[in-house]
């Protein structure tokens, strides 16, 4: 026993560079991307296609010519298609709202130290304000006024997660700054947003993806979290956090339900996680 | 004075808050002229190269002065039009050459940065413009060094890449400061080498800050020794370094170990240390560490001619410096 534990603590925990673990949740992360690219080539049937008379069934069960290798739900519609194509709102919701808060996060942040004076007073105080408050309520807030729905979703989520970017961007651009190049980019005649672009950002990239695949699993969560409310992609759209909200209606009767997108998506943010941890320690030397 | 001059500097004053570090710096630096400025740490010396780049920052700032470039005034203060000269009329190099390059670009990149940051030729042609100047700095195979990266080359060869990075836009002045400072001393004669053949090859001038006397001997025309971020002495630097006429200078210079001086005789050093510019002591600068000190001092002296072509000094004692030993 003792023997497994130290086996998986050397598995998961600190792996040869580039040995199986890394491989492992790669491989997770990246069979999920491509099930929801190639959702309407691999998913059996139409996601929202009901049949009352398959409610409920659970996983192996055969309805009116309907396979259900997962079940069905409530309006006999089948669990794996819908799970597949909700992958696709997941990933999405997460890689545009990850792009967007980064890039704007980013940017403040770069200007916020570089320029200084009331640029910095402003974007670092906002920053404060917006962590000072928990980011799911305020997404909740912010979704009530703006309505749901996909759009929506990302735009929220972009919206209470920049701050996070731009005070990492702050610290790593403070730093940088005073390098030796910096100056003599200057006193090459480089003006502030070829010194900003091409010289501090690509030095100051690595934390920033450090944190945006970090932010990628809670992005994941959120948008669950805000579906499970009912404030997310709205039915008949397949999400998995829709689908675990229907579930735990049923939990009791039809366990299969909730379990199955909890499944993915504890599959897919550990994942992500895991390949944040590797990646935070992979580029910082003195994990090395 | 003339239009000859490339660069010419009057009555320069820089503050750190409250407190004067630079205070009425004035030299000139003729076409195709290399100047020495040399001071110890914190005379004020990498501050007014700084200065005249227009690249003072923070709480450090020009009170005063003038800089006038080819007969031209520099508004020193405005970073918009500054810019606009940087690279192309003024460059800059600086000491840790492999620190002052930007570690995720390629050197060719950074070589060309001014022609395209300042617009004077594509990208392609300023590619190329790098290749050349590479090669002009003396680094072998320029074609496939240009693709590398800073780590992958040796402190000297970026040093030369700096230098070509400096020149590549044809400016009218380097400043170079302590450019030799973080290399051994194989490369720094070469360094001082390659500078001394491009001020012959381009006539650029040069306007070089050290605080070593042996790189002052070997390449600049001109000296202009610093002491407490006044300008205390300017001479030819034959003329300096075979009759001083400030006694900061005469000691600075006998602080140099002689290969033919008395064996296990202790190493000469200045009594007392730079005062803070807090506590700068009124009149001549130098005086609390003067051994010619005499009341006379507590007014500041003035630079004035003291013999030989464009000699000045800032001494009441300046006849005396001789005597000293």
């Amino acid at each position: 026993m003792s023997a497994l534990t130290s086996k998986l603590k050397v598995m998961f925990r600190r792996p040869a560079r580039g040995g199986v673990p890394v491989g492992l949740f790669v491989l997770v992360l990246v069979t999920l991307v491509v099930v929801a690219i190639l959702a309407p080539l691999i998913a059996p049937y139409d996601p929202n296609t009901q049949n009352l008379l398959g409610r409920l069934k659970p996983p192996g069960s055969e309805a009116r010519g309907v396979y259900y290798l997962l079940g069905s739900d409530e309006l006999g519609r089948d669990l794996l298609s819908r799970a597949i194509y909700g992958a696709r709102v997941s990933l999405a919701v997460a890689v545009l709202s990850v792009l967007l808060s980064g890039a704007v996060g980013i940017t403040l942040g770069m200007l916020a130290s570089y320029l200084g004076g009331w640029v910095e007073v402003v974007v670092m105080r906002l920053v404060d304000i917006f962590l000072s408050i928990p980011a799911i309520l305020l997404a909740i807030i912010m979704v009530a006024v703006l309505g749901p729905g996909f759009v929506n979703v990302v735009l929220v989520l972009a919206l209470t997660r920049w701050p996070r970017y731009a005070r990492v961007a702050y610290g790593q651009t403070l730093a940088v700054s005073s390098q030796p190049f910096v100056r003599l980019a200057k006193a090459m005649g480089a003006g502030p947003f070829h010194v900003l672009f091409l010289h501090i950002l690509p030095n100051i990239i690595a934390p920033l993806a450090v944190v945006a695949t970090l932010e990628f699993g809670l992005m994941i969560l959120f948008e669950a979290g805000l579906s499970f409310l009912g404030m997310g992609v709205q039915p008949p759209t397949a999400s998995w956090g829709a689908m675990l909200s229907v579930g735990r209606n049923y939990v009791s009767s039809a366990w299969w339900i909730a379990t199955f997108p909890g499944l993915c998506l504890f599959l897919l943010v550990l994942s992500v996680n895991l390949l944040g941890d590797r990646l935070s320690e992979y580029l910082n030397p003195k994990s090395r | 004075m003339t239009d000859a001059h490339t660069l010419e500097i009057r009555d320069l004053c820089i503050d750190v808050g409250d407190f004067s570090v630079v205070d009425g710096v004035e030299f000139s630096i003729g076409r195709g002229e290399i100047v020495a400025l040399v001071g110890e740490s914190g005379s004020g010396k990498s501050l007014t190269a700084l200065s005249i780049m227009g690249l003072l920052s923070g709480a450090v700032h020009q009170s005063g002065g003038t800089a006038t470039l080819e007969g031209k005034q520099l508004d020193l203060q405005n970073d918009a039009a500054m810019r606009k000269l940087r690279g192309t009329a003024l460059s800059m190099i600086f000491q840790e050459p492999i620190a002052s390059l930007n570690p995720l670009l390629s050197v060719g990149a950074q070589v060309a940065e001014s022609l395209i940051v300042h617009g004077r030729a594509s990208s392609a042609e300023a590619w190329d413009r790098a290749v050349e100047m590479l090669q002009d700095v003396g680094i072998p195979a320029p074609d496939r060094r240009a693709r590398q990266l800073p780590s992958e080359l040796s402190g000297g060869m970026c040093q030369r890449v700096m230098i070509a990075s400096a020149l590549i836009a044809a400016p009218r002045l380097l400043i170079a400061d302590e450019p030799t400072t973080a290399l051994d001393v194989t490369i720094q004669a070469q360094i001082l080498h390659l500078m001394r053949r491009l001020r012959a090859e381009t006539d650029t001038s040069i306007l070089i800050i050290t605080h070593d006397m042996g790189v002052v001997a070997s390449i600049a025309d001109r000296v202009c020794v610093m002491y407490g971020g006044r300008i205390v002495e300017q001479a030819e630097v034959h003329q300096l370094f075979a009759e001083p006429r400030h006694p900061y200078t005469k000691l600075l210079l006998a602080t140099i170990p002689r290969l033919d001086g008395a064996r296990k005789q202790e190493l000469f050093s200045i009594s007392g240390m730079v005062p803070d510019a807090s506590a700068w002591p009124e009149g001549c600068r130098f005086r609390t560490r003067c051994p010619l000190a005499t009341e006379r001092c507590a007014t500041r002296p003035q630079l004035a001619p003291v013999g030989g072509a464009g000699r000045v000094a800032a001494c009441w004692h300046s006849d005396k410096v001789g005597g000293l030993t």
